[in-house]
C-alpha cells in the first residue's frame, strides 16, 4: 500500500482508538465500557496490521478481542446488579489525576522526541508468521517450553482460586 | 497489503448494510410505541424482573480456562505454518508444550470445576 493511504488508515484507526478509549473511560455503564474496550482492542489489531505485523494482529484479535473481552464481560455479569448500574467514573481525585497525566505525557513526550529511531537495514520478513514458527521451533525452544509451564500455573492458580471461591 | 482492501470494504459494507436497514425500517414503519409493545418479549408472557440477571458464578472458570487455552492455540498457529520446513523435531516440542498443558486439563478436571453443578 502506498504511504498517503496507509497514513489516512493509520489517521482513521487511531480516531477510532482514541474516541472509543474516551468512552471506555467515561461511560456510566460499564458494560457499555467493556463493549468500547473491545472496539479499542479491535483498532490496535489494524495498527499492527498496518506496520506489516500480521501474527500479532491475529493474536491481538485473538486473544485480547476474543479471549480478554469474554473474561471481562463474564467478570460485569457475574457481579450482582453491575451490568445495568449507572457508576460515577470519576471522583474527587480527578484533578489530581489531571496533573498527574499531564506530568506523564510531558515526560513520555520529552522521552520520545529525545530518542533517535534506528531503522533496520534487514528487510521485513514476506511471511513473519512462518518466521517465527521457524525461531520458535529452534532458537528460542526454551522459552517456549517455559511458556507452556507458565501457562499451566496459570491454570492451576485459577482452579484452585475457582474452588476455594465455591465451597 | 491489498489483500486488506477486501477487508476493509467488508468491514464499511457490513456496518453500512445495518446502518442502512435501520434508517430505512426507521423511514417506512409508523411510530406507536405503547408499555406492552416496549417491554421484552419472553414468548408472550409478561416479563418478570429485569433482563440483566446475575449470571452463575461457574461461567468464571470457564472463560478462565478458556484464556488459557487460547494462548496455547496462538501458539499453534506459527509452528503449523513452519512445520513443513521444521520435521520431526518440531512435532516432538509441540507435543511437549501440549502435554504439559494437558496435565493443567486433567488437574482442572479431576478437581472437579469442569463439573456442572
Amino acid at each position: 500500500m502506498e504511504g498517503e493511504t496507509s497514513q489516512v488508515i493509520f489517521y482513521l484507526l487511531s480516531f477510532v482508538i482514541i474516541v472509543s478509549a474516551i468512552y471506555v473511560v467515561t461511560l456510566r455503564n460499564i458494560f457499555h465500557s467493556a463493549l468500547f474496550l473491545i472496539l479499542t482492542l479491535f483498532g490496535v489489531a489494524g495498527i499492527y496490521i498496518l506496520l506489516h505485523a500480521e501474527f500479532l494482529a491475529a493474536v491481538q484479535v485473538l486473544i485480547y478481542v476474543g479471549a480478554i473481552s469474554v473474561l471481562i464481560i463474564f467478570a460485569i455479569m457475574l457481579t450482582s446488579q453491575l451490568a445495568n448500574k449507572e457508576i460515577k467514573q470519576s471522583n474527587e481525585q480527578v484533578t489530581v489525576a489531571i496533573f498527574v497525566c499531564a506530568g506523564f505525557l510531558m515526560a513520555s513526550l520529552g522521552s520520545l522526541a529525545n530518542t533517535v529511531w534506528k531503522l533496520t537495514e534487514n528487510p521485513l520478513p514476506e511471511d513473519n508468521t512462518l518466521t517465527i514458527g521457524r525461531l520458535l521451533m529452534n532458537e528460542f525452544v526454551l522459552p517456549f517450553e517455559v511458556v507452556s509451564v507458565v501457562l499451566l500455573a496459570a491454570l492451576i492458580g485459577a482452579v484452585v482460586l475457582a474452588r476455594k471461591e465455591g465451597a | 497489503m491489498s489483500e486488506y482492501l477486501a477487508i476493509i470494504i467488508f468491514l464499511f459494507v457490513g456496518i453500512g448494510l445495518v446502518l442502512f436497514t435501520f434508517f430505512l425500517s426507521r423511514l417506512i414503519r409508523p411510530a406507536n410505541p405503547y408499555p406492552e409493545k416496549t417491554q421484552n418479549y419472553e414468548c408472550a408472557e409478561p416479563p418478570i424482573g429485569s433482563s440483566w440477571i446475575q449470571f452463575n458464578n461457574r461461567f468464571y472458570i470457564f472463560a478462565l480456562i478458556f484464556v488459557i487455552f487460547d494462548v496455547e492455540a496462538i501458539f499453534l498457529f506459527p509452528w503449523a505454518v513452519a512445520f513443513g520446513q521444521l520435521g520431526l523435531y518440531a512435532l516432538v516440542e509441540m507435543m511437549i508444550f501440549i502435554f504439559i498443558l494437558l496435565f493443567g486439563l486433567f488437574y482442572a478436571w479431576k478437581k472437579g470445576v469442569l463439573k456442572w453443578v
